[in-house]
C-alpha cells in the first residue's frame, strides 16, 4: 500500500505507468477541443474493458465512473488492494454481464489514475499542469470518451450508463452524440447540478485550497500535497453520500474505543473516526487538484443551458430508450431531480423507463446490494440487448 | 388473485381492439400484463405509468419501458398524438379528476381505449338496495375504507360523462360475470344491470 508520503507524491508516475489498464494515446494531430477554448494535446486515456467485443461490436456497454471513481470498476483495485467501484453490478453473470457485453470504463479526462489531468506534464512547460490545467466539463469527458469509441472502432454503443457524475456524462452523451447511443441508463443523477450541491463542492474545494500545502495549486512542485484539506473535503463529501438514516443504522451515537466521553476533540464517536478514516484513505489514492476540476464540471453541467433553457430540447427526435433510476433515501440527488429528466423524455415521446427504488443508503444506494437495481438494471440491458439482435446466450466455460 | 383472472377479459378486448404495431401508452399498467400480451400478440411499442414501486420494478426488470407516476398529475408532461392508442384499464375510477385524466388521455392519444368495473351491475345495485352496505364483488373486492376506486362510476354514468365531453365512442362492449360480451348500443340499460365491466374506444 502506497501509505507514505513519497510514493503518493509520485502518483502522476504511477498512473502514467500502470501495467494493469489499457492506454490510448492521441497525439497533435488529434487535439481535443475544450469547452473553454483551449485544446488538450496530446491526451492520454486510462481505461479498461472487461468480457469480448462481438464481431458486430455491438454489444459495448460504457460505464461512467463518478466523482472520485476510476477506471478499475470491476476486478481489484491496484492502489487500494480492494474490489473495484461495481464489483456486484459488472462481472461475468453479473447484472452488466461479461460474458454478454463488452464492457468499457476510463478515467475521465481531468483525474488522477492515468487520463490526461492536472498531474500531466504540460507540453509547453514540461513540468506538471497543477492549476494550469484548463478547466474542463462534462462535453468534454464525452468528447474524449467519443475518441476512444473511435479508436476501439466502435460506432454505437449498446449502452452508456453510470451514478451520480457517470449519470451526467450518460445524459450528455445522448445529447452530444445521439446517433452512437442506443440505450442510456443514468443512475441517481441530474440534468443540472443543483444551487445546493454546488454549495457542498465549494465547501470542498475551499477546504483543500485552504490548507497552506496546496501552495496556490504548485504542490507537486514541492514535494508535498494538501492531504489535510483534501481529508476534509472528503469527509464533508462522504457524509452528503450517505443519509441520517444510514448513518443512524451504522453508527448511532456509539462510542470509538472508549466506555465514556473524554471531554477532548479525539473522535469519541464511532462516526468521526469513520469520516476521519474516509478522509485519511481517500488523499492517499486522489490528487487534490483533480478533486477541484472534477468537482467544477460537475457544477458547470447543465445541460438544459445548452438547448435555450428546455431540457426537452436536448433530447428532441431521440431514439435512444432511457431507463433513469433514483433512490429514496438519496438527497444528494434527490427523485425530483430525476423525474425532471423522466419529464422531459415524455415531452419529446422517448422511450423512457423510470423507477424509484426504496434504499435507506442515501446517494450511494447505486454503489451498494441493492436487489431491485440489479433486477432493473439486467432487464433493461437484456431487452436492450435483444433489440440489437444480441442473444441471450453465455459463453461457456468462464466463471467468477 | 381474483382481479388479476377478471381483467384478463377485458386485456383480450383490448388486444383485439388495438391495431397490429401501433403505438400505446398503457396507464396505470401493473405488472405490465397488457403491455406483454400486447407485444406478444399485436407487436406493440408499448409504454406504461404506473404508480406503485413493486409494479415498475417488475415492468422495467421483464424489458417494459414503464415510468413511475401518477396519472393525476404526470400525463401533462406527453406531448399532443404521441400516442395511437391511450389505454386506461381499470383504472379511471381510481384516479382523483377522471374528467381531467379522460380530457389528457385523449389528448395524448389519437384514440383512447378505457375499460371500468361497472358500479351499475346488479350485485352492487342489490348490496346497496338490500343489504345498505357498500358492495364487495368480483370486480370491486376492497372494503369501502381501503379502496382505491375513489370515483365510481356505472355504464351510462361514463357514457354520459363522454358525451358531456364531446367524446366519440366509436366501440363499447359491456362483459357479464362469464366474461360473455352484451352489446351496449342495443341493450344499453341490460348491459349496465348485467355488464360486471365495460370497454369503450374512443376518440376526440
Amino acid at each position: 500500500m502506497p501509505a507514505n508520503k513519497s510514493a503518493s507524491v509520485d502518483l502522476s508516475d504511477a498512473a502514467a505507468n500502470r501495467q494493469d489498464c489499457d492506454f490510448v494515446r492521441f497525439g497533435p494531430d488529434k487535439p481535443l477541443q475544450l469547452d473553454c477554448g483551449k485544446t488538450l494535446q496530446p491526451l492520454t486515456l486510462a481505461y479498461k474493458t472487461y468480457g469480448a467485443l462481438n464481431a458486430e461490436k455491438s454489444n459495448a456497454v460504457l460505464v461512467c465512473h463518478a466523482l472520485t471513481g476510476d477506471q478499475y470498476a470491476a476486478g481489484t483495485h491496484p492502489v487500494t488492494g480492494k474490489p473495484g467501484w461495481w464489483p456486484l453490478m459488472i462481472g461475468p453473470g453479473l447484472p452488466i454481464d461479461t460474458d454478454r457485453y463488452f464492457v468499457i470504463c476510463a478515467n475521465v479526462i481531468g483525474g488522477c489514475m492515468g487520463s490526461t489531468g492536472p498531474l500531466s506534464i504540460d507540453p509547453e512547460t514540461g513540468r506538471n499542469f497543477g492549476i494550469d490545467f484548463p478547466v474542463i466539463t462534462m462535453r468534454d469527458m464525452v468528447r474524449a470518451q467519443a475518441m476512444l469509441l473511435d479508436h476501439l472502432g466502435i460506432e454505437r454503443l449498446l449502452c452508456v450508463t453510470g451514478g451520480s457524475m457517470g449519470g451526467m456524462q450518460a445524459l450528455q452523451w445522448v445529447a452530444s452524440y445521439p446517433e452512437r447511443v442506443f440505450a442510456s441508463m443514468p443512475i441517481a443523477t441530474a440534468a443540472r447540478h443543483t444551487s445546493q450541491n454546488i454549495a457542498f463542492h465549494e465547501v470542498g474545494r475551499q477546504a483543500v485550497i485552504a490548507d497552506r500545502d496546496w501552495m496556490g495549486g504548485r504542490y507537486m512542485d514541492k514535494n508535498k500535497r494538501p492531504e489535510k484539506g483534501l481529508a476534509v473535503a472528503r469527509m464533508a463529501a462522504h457524509v452528503t453520500y450517505l443519509s441520517d438514516e444510514a448513518l443512524h443504522q451504522k453508527f448511532g451515537r456509539n462510542l470509538q474505543n472508549r466506555d465514556a466521553l473524554a471531554y477532548g476533540f479525539d473522535a469519541d464517536f464511532q462516526v468521526e473516526s469513520y469520516l476521519r478514516h474516509q478522509g485519511s484513505t481517500f488523499v492517499e489514492r486522489f490528487d487534490a487538484n483533480s478533486y477541484l476540476y472534477l468537482t467544477k464540471a460537475m457544477d458547470y453541467f447543465d445541460l438544459a443551458a445548452d438547448y435555450d433553457g428546455v431540457l426537452a430540447n436536448a433530447f428532441a427526435g431521440t431514439k435512444t430508450r432511457f431507463c433513469v433510476i433514483s433512490f429514496t433515501s438519496d438527497w444528494l440527488f434527490p427523485t425530483g431531480e430525476n423525474r425532471e429528466i423522466v419529464h422531459a423524455l415524455n415531452a419529446v415521446a422517448a422511450d423512457v423507463s423510470f423507477v424509484e427504488l426504496e434504499t435507506a443508503g442515501g446517494h450511494d444506494s447505486f454503489l451498494l446490494d441493492v436487489p431491485e437495481l440489479f433486477d432493473t438494471v439486467r432487464g433493461f440491458l437484456s431487452s436492450s440487448a435483444r433489440m440489437r439482435g444480441i442473444g441471450d446466450t453465455v459463453k461457456a466455460g468462464r466463471q467468477a | 388473485m381474483t382481479r388479476a383472472r377478471a381483467s384478463r377479459i377485458d386485456h383480450q378486448i383490448i388486444a383485439e381492439i388495438v391495431e397490429p404495431g401501433s403505438r400505446v401508452l398503457d396507464v396505470g399498467c401493473g405488472d405490465g400484463a397488457l403491455l406483454a400480451l400486447l407485444a406478444a400478440q399485436r407487436d406493440v411499442a408499448g409504454r406504461g405509468i404506473e404508480i406503485s414501486r413493486a409494479g415498475v420494478n417488475e415492468c422495467v426488470a421483464g424489458g417494459l419501458s414503464v415510468v413511475q407516476g401518477d396519472a393525476d398529475s404526470d400525463l401533462v408532461n406527453y406531448p399532443d398524438r404521441s400516442f395511437d392508442y391511450v389505454v386506461l384499464s381499470q383504472t379511471i375510477q381510481a384516479t382523483r379528476r377522471p374528467r381531467h385524466v379522460l380530457g389528457e388521455l385523449l389528448r395524448i392519444g389519437h384514440n383512447a381505449i378505457v375499460s371500468l368495473p361497472n358500479f351499475g351491475h346488479w350485485r352492487a345495485r342489490l348490496g346497496i338496495a338490500l343489504k345498505g352496505r357498500m358492495p364487495v364483488t368480483r370486480t370491486l373486492p376492497n372494503a369501502w375504507y381501503d379502496t382505491p376506486n375513489i370515483h365510481l362510476c356505472t355504464i351510462s354514468d361514463f357514457v354520459h360523462l363522454c358525451e358531456e365531453m364531446n367524446v366519440t365512442i366509436i366501440r363499447k362492449l359491456a362483459l357479464n360475470a362469464r366474461g360473455e360480451r352484451i352489446n351496449l348500443d342495443r341493450k344499453a340499460r341490460l348491459a349496465n344491470l348485467f355488464g360486471e365491466q365495460a370497454v369503450f374506444l374512443l376518440k376526440r
